[in-house]
């Protein structure tokens, strides 16, 4: 690449990266402010944190959408896994292309379809067979899984296809019967696919507002729905306390798993190192 | 003899592991994917009710005889209501206008952080770190800069650069803004990764043949790069179209986007029915971009599985 190019380049990265963090900065810096107004800096407090410790709903739902998070990453995980499983073991079965028509269509489908749709369903259901009782945790698990799926299979796939299939075959020649090949060697190689998968899927579903607002009932209310009903009345400076708190989280995560993935890429490399010089 | 045919006929009738491995999550999917949708579609064809649940039934049993009354009420309002046409234009054309914006963003980003070889894993990972953070509070923190006594027009007046608060909330500048802020990843994931794969020696080559670089980009670079453009587009475009959130919070009355629409019929007139029918026509008009997106995604994985 030559120079001028190279300028322009830093440039236009300079420009993303500032729109990119500007609306962060914002959050961080006036969650540290004294006045309620969210423009005027009035000095420095915490008050907007224990305000948000002492507040009840914002406190219950967080904890609601937690748990809703923790059951659909698990769940998606098992059932994207498992999806990406079959399409590498048995290609294009009988029924693929629909099967790959509804694992792929949450990916891009519009919020609003899915939440209306799930909704309707749920409500036929207890209509004809008297259950679910009651929208709350169960139908939001659903919702939040459905959206979840595709992209553990897609983080899964694209492990599977780098993985080395005679290793695989190896463990089958020898006898293991498919589930013990799949505990013993593929999962262990997977694994680090299948974190991030949960994680992935952690994130969608403790971020959702549209289709929880469909699949939630009275009393059932998960953290994003009680922000958005909040914001629509007007800023509230707890919530860039919240907010805070989830970038600070989220910061830690991603350092930490890099820091993972290249202290485990520079194990693999002494390690092959090794292999070769003892040979 | 005989127990060799029941055998046989035992086997023939059992299902395969294999079919039992492939009908798990094939029948959560038909289950809680499929069956949503002919739900929809058949209360789409109701009419509204003041019951619980506020539609009626489409199959009546009245002095043991069946009727059944398919209402094709709905989807006659939505297509001449000037409304909802409004509404199906607008969103099409702010899906499209946030696509080319993200594009005309994203791909000199894209392609930047791909070409630097030495900080490529860092610079993807400060430019997806906003997104893994709630993308609520970010377009709630957007409200907070682009007010009227935002900190924006604050920052504006002070320096003198402007005489009145410029009006950038509660209309189509806060939406975009908001829009773009959003989509913009699911933009460039995908061309990143295609642009990571691509081989750069013929790029070189074409320089060292003397090609000038628009030459170059144009010739090489842009075709392949292409797969990642219509990926990233895609991802974009369609759930743009039912976009919610966004236009609500940071949107005025200047473009009606039709999730709105969907929304308030549903919550707040309690017409299930026309929120139906109006789902049932955004599928219908995503159908084709939606059947691209697919054929994509089979041929991206039978290609890794080479």
């Amino acid at each position: 690449m030559n120079k001028s190019s190279n300028k322009t380049s830093i440039v236009v990265l300079w420009l993303v990266f500032l729109f990119l963090y500007l609306p962060l900065l914002v959050v961080i810096v006036y969650s540290f402010n004294e006045s309620k107004l969210a423009s005027v800096w009035s000095g420095f407090s915490f008050r907007w944190y224990s305000a948000l410790v002492n507040d009840e709903e914002l406190m219950d739902a967080a904890w609601f959408s937690f748990k809703i998070a923790v059951a659909s990453a698990f769940a998606a995980v098992i059932l994207g896994t498992w999806a990406a499983m079959i399409l590498a073991r048995y290609g294009r079965f009988r029924g693929f292309t629909l099967f790959m028509g509804m694992l792929n269509a949450p990916i891009v489908l519009p919020e609003v379809i899915l939440g209306i749709s799930l909704l309707l369903l749920f409500v036929n259901m207890q209509q004809m067979l008297g259950w679910p009782e009651d929208r709350g945790f169960f139908t939001i698990w659903i919702g939040h899984t459905i959206t979840c799926i595709a992209y553990v299979t897609i983080t899964v796939q694209s492990r599977l296809s780098e993985m080395d299939k005679s290793l695989l075959e190896a463990a089958q020649d020898l006898g293991a019967p498919p589930l013990k090949a799949f505990f013993d060697i593929t999962l262990p190689l997977i694994s680090q696919a299948l974190i991030s998968g949960w994680l992935l899927s952690f994130t969608i579903s403790i971020d959702n507002v549209v289709i929880s607002a469909f699949l939630s009932g009275p009393g059932s209310s998960t953290l994003p729905l009680v922000v958005f009903s909040r914001t629509r009345v007007g800023l509230n400076p707890e919530i860039n306390a919240l907010g805070t708190l989830f970038i600070l989280t989220v910061t830690i995560a991603i350092i930490a798993n890099n820091i993972a993935i290249r202290r485990r890429e520079k194990q693999r490399v002494i390690d092959m190192r090794l292999a070769l010089a003892s040979h | 003899m005989k127990n060799n045919l029941i055998k046989q006929l035992l086997q023939r009738f059992t299902p395969s592991s294999r079919a039992l491995l492939i009908a798990v999550p094939y029948g959560f999917l038909l289950l809680f994917f499929m069956l949503p949708f002919i739900t929809v579609f058949k209360i789409s064809f109701a009419d509204q009710a003041t019951k619980i649940p506020p539609y009626t039934d489409l199959i009546s049993i009245q002095d043991a005889a069946w009727t059944l009354k398919i209402n094709f009420e709905h989807y006659r309002a939505v297509l001449v209501d000037n409304l909802y046409i409004q509404s199906y234009l607008d969103s099409i054309i702010v899906a499209f206008n946030t696509t080319l914006i993200c594009l005309l963003i994203g791909y000199p980003a894209a392609y930047f952080v791909a070409r630097c070889e030495k900080w490529r894993n860092e610079l993807l990972m400060l430019l997806m770190l906003p997104f893994w953070t709630s993308y609520l509070i970010r377009v709630y923190a957007w409200i907070g800069i682009l007010k009227d006594n935002g900190l924006l027009n604050n920052f504006l007046l002070s320096m003198h650069l402007i005489d009145e608060p410029l009006r950038l909330y509660h209309n189509n500048w806060g939406m975009y803004i908001g829009m773009v802020y959003s989509y913009l990843p699911y933009l460039i994931l995908p061309l990143y990764a295609h642009m990571v794969k691509m081989d750069l020696t013929l790029l070189e080559a074409a320089q060292n043949l003397g090609a000038k670089p628009w030459k170059a980009f144009r010739d090489i670079t842009l075709p392949l790069s292409m797969k990642g453009v219509i990926a990233g587009c895609l991802l974009v475009f369609i759930p743009a179209v039912g976009e919610y959130v966004i236009p609500e919070l940071l949107g005025g009355s200047d473009s009606v986007m039709i999730g709105r629409v969907m929304w308030d019929d549903f919550f707040s007139n309690t017409d299930w029915p026309t929120a139906s029918a109006t789902a049932c026509i955004m599928i219908v008009l995503l159908l084709l971009p939606i059947a691209l997106f697919q054929r994509m995604q089979v041929q991206q994985m039978e290609e890794a599985y080479e």
